[in-house]
Order: structure tokens, then sequence, then C-alpha cells
């Protein structure tokens, strides 16, 4: 059992713990908290196979976490308001169906992955860095002109949508939903990194050159992440858009993009629970510095910035030493 | 659409990208030198506005206000390069970022602490007020023209700084390779300061210059920060001349693109729907301008090329 | 925590509980608005308006609670969902921008609470989307624009330029403006969201020949707009409603603000007591003039207030009943509600001017008398 086992195993335990102390003591606003910190964690490992297997800093992952919202959002508010979305090839009512949405969610970011990252594939370092960050922004600019569905104002979808067996209106059921769907992801993740795979984008992130000289294909590898690194955080963004019954440009912004990055960072690159970490801690800290001062953002940045400068290796750095994949 | 407001426009573009090179020039020296992703540039453009109001505000001189603005966000930018900046050279990029990020939400509530959360005022000199004919019979705003010659000036200087003084020799050998440098005996430490100091004052001039016409509020140097990065990326890191061209090119295409993109939509679009989607098309223009870039040149126009 | 002072808190709280039960006419308010960022001036105005009547009011059975949501949609909707679950609350104010209010108002009314809008005004809740626990305390989003257009026709102009940023307030200030202006367009233009410069724009009003400029730009896209056009020598009019024209956004933009006429439901010169009274005291206590967003907060808290005095919120139907009176003084003289829980009020026309070296408004005239909204007639109410 290594020490990153261990936090591991003690923060799965905290993840079921807490809410479930929650619905004894009755208090569902803290339920909702834990969604929230788990659908970003969510976010963040998606963006980790690109960013921490992969070396891949995208600026603009809220891409992908808007595509995911806005697939959601706009099946569900045509199946809410019984009119019919015209795509041209075929016709259809919307669905609140949530298996539904997760697919159409996934297969749109993919896709759009899959464009941006071979687009974005031929540049590297910094100018990757700001070529998604374009491709974010033009994203997000384009949700605010778009006035079909609200623009700037957002669409709001008044019922959760509805998964089969459960009452997702409940919420402890839709936080074990999306827990659910965070270890799946995770366990996904991890069989990755060890997978013939993970070890060949590993080579590729350390060294592209030597890579290429054992036969493999750098770029084909990270192309590979990044659709997939896509494919999660599009999930993701489609439980957002129903954790909160609401979807707006904000999902595409670059301020999200740099939050998902926050989470990773926080909680340990290229750590398996490291962005379920840093999501926990930074929703846990929004929600307890906000109460003590108006100005609380100073107290977040100095104590990222602490982190930073001091925890290099993030918080599960602190607790569990140096990880075994990076150099 | 006349030629007058086509002229007009130009010019608008013209003094929209000149103000853009002073944040980008900094940017891109700090990249280039000390390959440092600065996220809170635009930080240091807003503190350089809001000591500029300040000072206006208790003096009464639209000058004192800008040497107030420089001194600063230099000071500030040593004051960030000395305590934070300097332990993350080594850091790789993401680091970088967050750190940066976490400047920006410090500066930002910081200021909101200092100076309250209403806008400041801060307004042109009335010997730089109101409207000047220029040849042709265009009334254009004196103020702007005094921007684009002040932009423009800077540049030139920066450049002759660049290529022609002892430091332009340094920072040009710093950005080709840095551990050669310090093995020289050259300062290195000294040397980033002073560079992450005078990209601070730039910014910081650029923020007092534009706040004069524009509004002085927390959060007014993020938007610019975004299209500096575009800037630098589309002229090609640590390039003052790529910095240059390329912030034209952005402040051209935003200004222009603005203007015609929706009457371009007009002749296959109704009016109303033109002017959405034109506008729509001509906020993303820049990002598509960089795209089409980087696509053609992953390095940027003046960047290094691939060996 | 051991466990006799477990129990001991638990059954303090159940009596605590009970007692509210009982209807003792206490109410517990959840704010959720702006107080930090670029909007925070409007959040913050709205909330001293609100405290102060609460204050005045000399009751103590009402507790407020107030948080920030840093308008993001995503917090507010946490916030929401806090307020409801956690705190219990039985009626919610606060929020400053539509798109926040989209996001929260709907599911929390379908809820059960009462919502007092003290600033958005969306069209889609005025009209199809109303609801009978939603009143709006302000104005319906098209109002300003509505009154600029109307004081447009007296004021003898027939050929406007328009503008506004590309989102859907921008795009209903339009809207609004056109459905009372009686004239032509020169122009129509969309800017960017958060667009700083507009010389571009201002080259095209200078060139479009029209005799009168409205624009609706927000915030800080107002205050670099006045000031680019008071430069550019362009001498044409200019027309809009109060938003880019309140008290603190004033200050920033001085003299280029001076003379252009703008659309208010409220002015620091209205000339009744309750508007007297309420301008000295915010002074006294906070040491600035208020603007409209701290009289629409100040008269929010007054309609609670004054339907406390008659119903408890226990009592749901009543204390709607009460609401709808409207059965306070309000800082704008005559208030009432329409059909669809939205304010039918004056809009007046007021003048920026310069009064003892403080830029503030007077008004010069009434735009629109007992004006309501268009999206009435589609309320179901």
């Amino acid at each position: 059992m290594t020490r990153e086992s261990i936090v591991n195993a003690v923060v799965l335990a905290l993840l079921i713990a807490v809410p479930a102390w929650a619905v004894v003591t009755g208090e569902p606003f803290t339920i909702t908290l834990a969604t929230r910190a788990v659908i970003f964690a969510l976010a963040a490992v998606g963006l980790n196979i690109a960013l921490g297997l992969g070396g891949l800093v995208s600026l603009g992952h809220a891409a992908f976490f808007g595509i995911g919202g806005y697939a959601m959002g706009i099946l569900a508010h045509h199946a809410q308001t019984y009119t019919v979305l015209d795509l041209g090839l075929f016709t259809t009512g919307g669905t609140k169906s949530m298996p539904v949405i997760w697919l159409v969610a996934m297969v749109a970011s993919g896709l759009a992955a899959l464009l941006i990252g071979m687009l974005s594939l031929r540049t590297a370092g910094v100018y990757f860095i700001m070529i998604t960050l374009a491709f974010g922004q033009m994203f997000y600019f384009f949700a605010i002109s778009w006035p079909a569905y609200g623009g700037e104002d957002g669409l709001s979808i008044y019922v959760r949508n509805g998964f089969p067996g459960l009452n997702t209106l409940v919420p402890i059921q839709f936080y074990g939903l999306c827990l659910g769907v965070l270890l799946l992801v995770l366990a996904l993740n991890a069989a990755l990194a060890k997978s013939p795979f993970g070890l060949a984008l590993n080579a590729a992130r350390q060294s592209p050159a030597r890579a290429e000289t054992v036969g493999l294909n750098p770029q084909r590898l990270k192309l590979v992440a990044f659709v997939l690194s896509g494919v999660i955080t599009g999930l993701a963004g489609a439980l957002f858009a129903d954790l909160n019954r609401f979807v707006s440009p904000v999902m595409f912004s670059w301020q999200m993009s740099g939050e998902i990055i926050v989470f990773i960072i926080l909680g340990g690159t290229a750590r398996l629970f490291g962005p379920v970490i840093g999501a926990c801690v930074f929703v846990l800290l929004e929600h307890v510095l906000g109460g003590l001062s108006d100005y609380w953002h100073i107290y977040l940045g100095a104590l990222l910035l602490a982190v930073v400068l001091f925890a290099r290796g993030g918080i599960m750095g602190l607790l569990a030493g140096r990880g075994a994949v990076h150099d | 659409m006349t030629s007058i407001l086509i002229i007009e426009q130009v010019l608008n573009g013209l003094q929209f990208g000149v103000m853009l090179f002073l944040m980008a020039a900094g940017l891109t020296l700090i990249f280039g030198v000390m390959g440092l992703i600065n996220l809170a540039h635009g930080s240091l453009y807003m503190v350089g506005a809001f000591a500029a109001a300040a000072v206006a505000g208790a003096t009464g001189s639209f000058l004192m206000a800008l040497t107030a603005a420089m001194a600063a966000a230099a000071i500030a930018g040593v004051l960030v390069e000395t305590l934070v900046i300097r332990r993350l050279y080594r850091a790789d990029h993401l680091d970088q970022v967050l750190a940066t990020f976490a400047l920006i939400l410090i500066f930002s509530e910081g200021t909101r602490w200092a100076f309250g959360s209403f806008p400041l005022f801060l307004d042109t000199p009335d010997w730089a007020s109101g409207p000047v004919t220029l040849p042709g019979g265009i009334d254009y705003p004196r103020y702007r023209l005094l921007l684009i010659g002040v932009g423009l000036a800077i540049a030139a200087g920066l450049g002759l700084l660049i290529t022609r003084t002892r430091i332009g020799i340094q920072i040009r050998a710093g950005e080709n390779d840095r551990e050669m440098i310090a093995a020289l005996g050259v300062d290195i430490s000294k040397l980033y300061t002073l560079v992450f100091a005078l990209g601070a004052a730039l910014a910081g001039l650029a923020g007092a210059l534009v706040g004069a016409i524009q509004s002085v509020q927390v959060g007014m140097g993020e938007p610019v920060l975004i299209l500096a990065f575009v800037v630098i990326v589309i002229g090609g890191i640590g390039s003052i001349k790529g910095a240059l061209i390329g912030a034209i090119l952005v402040g051209l295409t935003d200004t222009l693109g603005g203007i015609f993109l929706p009457e371009v939509f007009k002749l296959f679009m109704t009016p109303s729907a033109a002017t959405a989607s034109g506008s729509a098309v001509a906020s993303m223009a820049i990002y598509i301008l960089m795209g089409a870039v980087l696509i053609w040149r992953p390095t940027g126009l003046f960047g290094p090329r691939a060996a | 925590m051991n466990l006799k002072s477990m129990i001991l808190g638990t059954a303090l709280a159940a009596i605590g509980g009970i007692a509210g039960a009982d209807g003792h006419g206490g109410v517990k308010v959840g704010m959720i608005t702006t107080l930090s960022g670029g909007g925070a001036g409007l959040g913050i105005d709205v909330r001293d308006g609100f405290m102060l009547a609460i204050a005045q009011s000399g009751r103590d059975d009402i507790e407020v609670v107030i948080e920030d949501d840093q308008r993001k949609p995503d917090v507010a909707v946490q916030l929401s969902d806090k307020m409801i679950q956690s705190e219990q609350v039985d009626v919610m104010t606060g929020i400053i921008f539509s798109n926040l209010a989209m996001a929260v108002i709907p599911s929390a009314v379908a809820q059960g609470k009462i919502y007092l809008s003290p600033n958005a005004g969306p069209s889609a809740l005025a009209g199809r989307g109303c609801h009978e626990n939603y009143f709006n305390v302000a104005w319906q989003n098209d109002n300003l624009h509505e009154a600029a257009g109307a004081y447009a026709n007296t004021a003898g102009y027939d050929n406007s330029f328009i503008l506004a940023p590309n989102y859907p307030a921008g795009q209903d200030a339009l809207t609004g403006y056109k459905r009372m202006f009686e004239g032509d367009l020169a122009g129509e233009l969309f800017t960017d969201l958060g667009q700083t410069d507009y010389a571009a724009e201002i080259a095209q009003i200078r060139a479009s020949g029209a005799d009168s400029v409205f624009f609706f730009l927000p915030g800080g896209m107002g205050i670099s707009f006045l000031k680019q056009y008071a430069d550019s020598g362009v001498d044409i009019p200019v027309i809009g409603p109060a938003f880019s024209f309140d008290q603190g956004i004033l200050q920033a933009v001085g003299d280029a603000a001076v003379g252009v006429v703008n659309t208010s439901q409220w002015s620091k010169d209205l000339d009744n007591p309750a508007n007297a009274a309420f301008v000295e005291t915010f002074q006294a206590e906070y040491g600035r003039l208020p603007s409209l967003y701290a009289s629409q907060g100040f008269d929010t808290a007054n309609l609670l207030i004054s339907a406390l005095e008659v119903a408890s919120p226990s009592d749901a139907e009543a204390f709607r009943e009460a609401l709808r009176a409207a059965d306070f003084d309000s800082t704008r003289g005559d208030f009432a509600f329409g059909s669809n829980q939205h304010p039918i009020q004056d809009i007046y026309a007021r003048e920026v001017i310069v009064e003892d070296g403080i830029f503030t408004n007077k008004v010069i005239g009434v735009a629109l008398e007992d004006h309501g909204d268009v999206y009435a007639a589609e309320c179901g109410l």
C-alpha cells in the first residue's frame, strides 16, 4: 500500500461518508456542494488525461465543458417546450433522458476535440496554450451572440432530467449518480495510465524524439489523448448543467478553463485522485472563505500562490510524495 | 460607406493596435527573455490606470499621472518579481499559469478593497481633448492621434534599446540562451528584474493612457490581457517587431471586422439578422485570425523557427 | 460536542421552529446579489438601500441573509439552493443581472418562495414565464428604453442612430426603443459585450446623418463610450436609459455626461416626502448620494414591510395579496402593480447636471405616464 493509495482510499471514504452524514442530519445543501465538487473533479480528471499524461496544457478546455452543457440544454429545452429541433438531416423533439443526453454530449465534445486537436497540435508549448484559448473564446463569443438558446441569459431547464431507476430530484440520488460516473472514469483512467497506450503517451510527453525512434507516433497519441479528455470534460459539462438546471456561455469562459486547471494543479498533476482533491478543496474554500469576507478572493489567491510556491506537487504531493509518473 | 469613414476606421484600428502593442511588448519581452507566462500583466495595466486616476485627481496634472502610472506599475512589478516570480523561472508553464492566475485574484480584490467598487474618474487633459481636423476634412480626436504618436515613439525607442544598447544585447542574448549569458558573467537576476519592471511600466502606461478614454475599474485588464496574448502569439514570442505588426493586425482586424462584416452579411441576409450574426462573427474575428496564422506558421509570424 | 449539548441544541431549534410556524409575523429574507467584481457597485447600492429601510422600520423580526453571487450564474443557483434548503428563507431578493435572474427565479418560485426583484426584469418572467410568487419592484427591462423612445418623439427627433451590446438585454433595449420611437433609424449597431473602444462606432454615427443617438451600454462600457464620444467632436444629442447615468457611474464619466438626457423611474429630486427622507437618510448613513439601484432596494424592503403589517409568509395567499396591494410610500410617489406583478409607474426624463461640484441628475419631464409593460398580456395571472 503506497501512501498515495492510502490517500486515495481516504478521499473515497470521505466522498461517501460526508454526503451520507448530510442525509442523516438533514443538510441537503452539503450534498449540493459535494455534487458540485464531484462534477468539477470529473471535468478536471478529463483535462488531466491531456495535461498530466499527455503534457498538453489546454487553456480552452471550457469549450468542451460548455459543449456538454449546451448539448443537455438544447435537448432538454426542446423537450420541455415541446418544440422540434430541426437539424437539417433529421428532426427531434429533444429528450430529458440523461443517458441519451450524455451520449450526445460525449459525441459532440469528442468531435469538437478532434477538430480542435487536429488544428492545435500543429503547434507546441505556449503557442498550443494560446490556440486552445482562442478556440475556447470563439465558442464563448458565439454562445453569447446566439439568441436562439438564450445568448448571454442562458437557458433554464426547470426540472432535472431523468435517469432510469432513480429520482434525480432527490439530491443524494443525483449525487450518487455523479459519484458513480466519477469512479467509473477514475477506474478507466487508472487502467489507461498503465495500458500500452498510456505508457506510450507518457513516453511521448517526456521525449517526443525518442518516442519516434521506437516507432511511436507522438502526434497521433496526443490527439487521441486530447479527444478522450474532451469527451470526459464534455460529460462533466452535461452533469453540471443538470446540477444547476441552467446553461450559460459562462461555461465556455477562459476563467472556467483556468479554474479546471487550478483543480488539477491544486490537487496534484498527473495523480489519479489529484483533480478530485483539488476540486473538493476549491469548492470548500469557495464556500468557507466566501462567508468570511467580501474580499475573499484575496485569501483564495494567496492560498493558491502558497500551494504553487511551496507545494509543487499539489496537495497530493504534500501528502504522498512525488508520484511515479512524473520525472 | 464613404472613404472618409474608411480612413477614420483605419486610424481607429491603428490606434487600438498601437495601444495593444504597449501591453504586448512587455509581455513578449518577459516571455522571450524569462520564459515566463505572466497572466498578471493585465493587473499591472490596472494598477497603472488606478495610480493615474488617483494622482490626476490629487494634482490635476496628466503628465504627473502618467509618470505615477509607470512608477506604480514598475514598483508593483519589481515586488511581484522578487517575491513570487523569481521562484517560478524553473517551474513549468502550468505552475506559472496558476501562480499568476492567483496574482490576478489578489490584485483585483486588493484594488477593490483599496479603492472601492465604483469606477474611478480619469479624463484626457484639456490640451489633448477635442477633435482636430486632418487633411481631407476628417475630424479625428486629438487624444487618439496622441496615442498613436506615443505608441509609435515607444516602439521606436524599444527597437533602439534592443538593437543599440548593451542592455538590449543582453536581452537578445538572454532570449537565445539563458544559461550561456549567465556563464558569461551577466547578472541574470538583475536583468530579469529589469525586464520585468520595464514590461510592467509599459503596461501601466498603457493602462493610464487608455483609462483616460475608457473606464477605470477593477478587472479592466483581463480583456486586454487576452488580446495581448493573441498579439504576441501572432507576432511570434520574443519579437518586438512581431508584437508591433501583430498588434496592428489585431487592431485593424477587430475594428474593420466589426464594421465591415455586418455589411458583408447584409448582402445575403436580412439587415437585423446580418447585424446580429455579423457582430457575432466579428467578435470571433481575431481568434480566427490567430488560429489561421498559427496553422500557417506554428510559431507566429516572426517567432523562432523550428531548426 | 457532547450528547447533552446536542440534545439541548436540538430542543432549542425545535422550539424555535415551532415558534416560527406560529406566524408571529417574522420573516427570513435571502438576498443574493453581486458584491464583488466589476458589477459590485449595483449590488452594494441595492443592499444598502434595502438594509436602510429594514433598519428604519424598527422591526426586529426581519432576518436578512446576504450572499455574493460574484455575477456567476452557477454560484447564484448554488446560493439559491442554500437559501432554500439550508437557510429555509421565506422570501428571496437581490439579483441584479437578468441572466442570473433567469437561472434562479423560475426554480425558486416553483418551490414556493416569494421573490421580490429589486432590479432585473427580464421579459420572459413578465410574460409567459410570470408566476404568482414573483414580484418585480423596479421595472420590466424594456421600460426605460421605451421611455427614451417616447421622449425622443416629444423632443422632435426623427432620425435616430441606436446601439447596444449584442446580448439579450441589449437586444431588448433596442426593441424597446423602437417600439415607442416613431421616427426613422439612421443606423442600428450591436457592439461586443465588454467592448471598450467605440471609435469605430462613433465614426459611423458621425457619418450617418442622425439627429439623435440612443445607446444602452451599462457599466464600464457606457463610461468608455461617453468619454470617447465627448472627445470626438460629434455633436449629435445623446439619450439613454439611466443605467449609464446612475450616481455611481457619473463621477467616473465627469463632464462628458453633462447635458445628456436619460430616462429613469426615479430621481433624487422627485418631490415627495418619502423620497426626500430617503435621500437625506441614505446620505447620512452611507456618506454618498443614492442611485436608482439604492432606491429600488429601499422600495423593495418597504414593500415587504408593508405586507408584513397585514399578513405573514406562512399564509401564502394572504401574503401575496398584501404584496399585490403595494400599500407603501414609494420613493417614486405613485406605485402600483400591474396584472403581471410588474410596476405601473411614471418614467421620467432627467438631465445630467453639476450640483455643488457633484454630477447628478435633474428631472426635466415625464416621458411615460402610468406605464406598464407589453408582456402583461401574455401573462396568465
